[in-house]
């Protein structure tokens, strides 16, 4: 590993300041994806500035009904939040389906968030990647590549996101709070990530130097039914093959809201739009969801290897709203 | 009250007593100038050490080289094997990810810790949990063992507190302790590998402590 420089932010102000004064740094959180990618020799930082003291540790109800999780907040605490298991169950369980005790006990919610793929060529500094070096070659396109996109990924790069928090933050309609020497800004969960395009290297929306305050969550998802569920290789401490976060609402026997979001299939989680569309004011049925789903996935180009996940996507995403859809109590 | 290894955790250039936060920026801080190296303090099992330490140590390397606690295990140096598995500040981590600049003024408990006369149950010292993976037979090599213990009373605490977990029922009310089933046991210590597979006598183990 370089040797690089420590500081440690005393405010959002100092941490910009040190960014700005050193633009080959990064934040420090918990460190726990960080620390892993310097060992690895894919990050090269010249200093750390350890953000993971900053205010902004709490969880605060807003008057507006929304709730505003601040970036330190631990993985394990947000999970256990008593007000986060009330209202917006499918947060805390992606939370709990993720990584291990020890690690949700040091990442942030801003680190979760950031967290770079697990794509093995990433990872390994002595093979082809144009995330990590532009121009360089995907080897994941013809090489191992069961774990990898299935939907919205590009010839440059078809890596997929392995957060599961950002899935559930998608689907609920969270916002993503930034400041930076721009200002302060906000940004929906769902376009946080970006799909790859002609530019693989740039994971997510945020500006260099801009840091990750908090996320938002709204009041009008707050207290609907919501769940999360992953598949993965073993039943625990496994990155998802495939995931679907959902909340679901009925009104008088008819979907009156749906928000849906697939994960470990996309460079993003993805938030299922069409069948969002198509769900809306149809009757609850396996059969609506089943159809819905599968307008969805029309749009997967499976690679290679991983054609098993949109089978695998669809009936995760087909058991969770039907499980919602029986949880609701005004369904027909 | 020192563990086994506790007595040479004062032969490096360990300075006894606490000091003020002081992060290294520009070789600021009493650090050796090049910027790469800061000051730190760390209490370790109660005895409170302050280092120059290279910005790139991570915990689990300071415990072990600078410290002479080897308890701590290396397997993966990646998070992914929890061998490495101490209590921060009453909470289980991954050593061999934190950085340990950033963990000025934080209190660190390693299994050389556990031990205190006044726990075992025959007078031998070791704590329950400790006494409970000898009768259990809960390992083989015993490489992952620290990890274990250190992860299981970091899971107790967790579950006392009222943190669920992937397999808690979703619907069980939040603030409420988690009662410590054989599934949640084995869920909450998922971040344990045992490649010797010890994990059944693992989880009887840890049922034996449970209150
Ligand atoms: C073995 C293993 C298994 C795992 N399994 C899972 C899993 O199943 N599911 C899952 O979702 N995750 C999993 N993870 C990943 C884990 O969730 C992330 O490592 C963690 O959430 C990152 O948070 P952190 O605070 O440690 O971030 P750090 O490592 O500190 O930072 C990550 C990135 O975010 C940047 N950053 C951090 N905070 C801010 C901020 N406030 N503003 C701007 N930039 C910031 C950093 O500069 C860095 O680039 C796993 C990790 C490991 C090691
Ligand atoms: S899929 Fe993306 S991250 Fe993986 S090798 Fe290709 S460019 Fe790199
Ligand atoms: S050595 Fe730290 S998790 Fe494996
Ligand atoms: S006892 Fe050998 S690794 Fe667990």
């Amino acid at each position: 590993m370089k040797p690089f420089a420590y500081v440690r932010a005393g405010s959002l102000q100092e941490a910009a300041d040190a960014f700005t004064a050193r633009p080959g740094a990064r934040y420090l959180a918990g460190g726990t994806n960080l620390m892993d990618l310097m060992k690895l020799g894919v990050e090269q930082p010249e200093a750390l500035i350890d953000v993971s003291r900053l205010p902004l540790d709490t969880v605060e109800e807003l008057p507006d009904g929304s709730l505003r999780v601040g970036a330190t907040v631990r993985n394990s605490d947000l999970a256990a939040h008593p007000v986060v298991r009330d209202r917006y169950p499918a947060l805390s369980r992606a939370l709990l389906a993720g990584a291990s005790g020890q690690l949700r006990n040091v990442a942030t919610t801003g680190g979760n968030l950031l967290q770079r793929t697990r794509c093995p060529y990433f990872q390994d500094v002595t093979k082809p990647c144009n995330k990590r070096s532009p121009g360089s070659g995907c080897g994941a396109l013809e090489g191992v590549h069961r774990d990898h996109a299935v939907l919205g990924h590009s010839e440059h790069c078809v890596a997929t996101h392995p957060s599961d928090m950002a899935v559930a933050l998608a689907a609920l309609d969270a916002r993503v709070e930034l400041y930076g020497p721009g200002g302060a800004r906000t940004v929906p969960a769902a376009r946080f990530h970006r799909l790859p395009g002609d530019h693989p290297e740039r994971d997510t929306e945020i500006l260099p130097g801009e840091l990750v305050t908090g996320v938002v969550l709204p009041a009008l998802t707050a207290g609907l039914p919501s769940a999360y569920r992953k598949a993965r290789d073993r039943a625990s401490y496994a990155f998802a093959l495939a995931s679907t976060a959902a909340v679901l609402e009925v009104t008088d026997g008819a979907v009156s809201h749906a928000g849906i979001a697939f994960g470990g299939v996309a460079h993003r989680p993805w938030r299922a739009r069409r069948a969002e569309e198509a769900l809306l004011g149809a009757t609850p049925t396996r059969a609506a969801f089943e159809e819905a789903v599968d307008l969805e996935l029309s749009a997967a180009r499976p690679l290679r290897d991983n054609a098993y996940k949109v089978d695998l996507v669809r009936n995760v995403a087909v058991d969770v709203l039907a499980g919602l859809a029986s949880r609701t109590p005004d369904r027909v | 009250m020192d563990g086994p290894h506790h007595s040479t955790a004062t032969r490096d250039d360990v300075r006894h007593g606490r000091a003020a936060a002081r992060p290294a920026a520009d070789g600021a801080g009493g650090a050796p100038g090049d910027g790469h190296s800061s000051t730190t303090t760390i209490e370790v099992n109660g005895v409170p050490h302050t280092l120059a330490v290279d910005n790139r140590r991570v915990l689990l390397d300071l415990l072990r080289e600078d410290l002479g606690l080897t308890g701590a295990k290396k397997g993966c140096d990646q998070g992914q094997c929890g061998a490495c598995t101490v209590l921060v500040d009453g909470r289980r981590v991954n050593s061999c990810l934190l950085p340990a600049v950033a963990l000025d003024g934080s209190a660190v408990t390693t299994v050389e810790g556990l031990a205190d006369g006044d726990e075992g149950t025959d007078g031998d010292g070791l704590h329950p949990l400790q006494r409970a993976f000898l009768d259990r037979d809960a390992f083989q090599c015993g490489y992952c063992t620290p990890g274990q213990i250190c992860s299981a009373l970091g899971a107790i605490g967790e579950a006392a507190a009222g943190h669920p977990s992937h397999v808690t029922d979703p619907g069980a009310p939040p603030g409420r302790p988690v009662p410590l089933t054989r599934d949640e046991i084995r869920e909450r210590l998922s971040g344990n590998l045992c490649r010797c597979g010890a994990y059944p006598h693992i989880v009887e183990a840890v049922e034996d402590v449970l209150p």
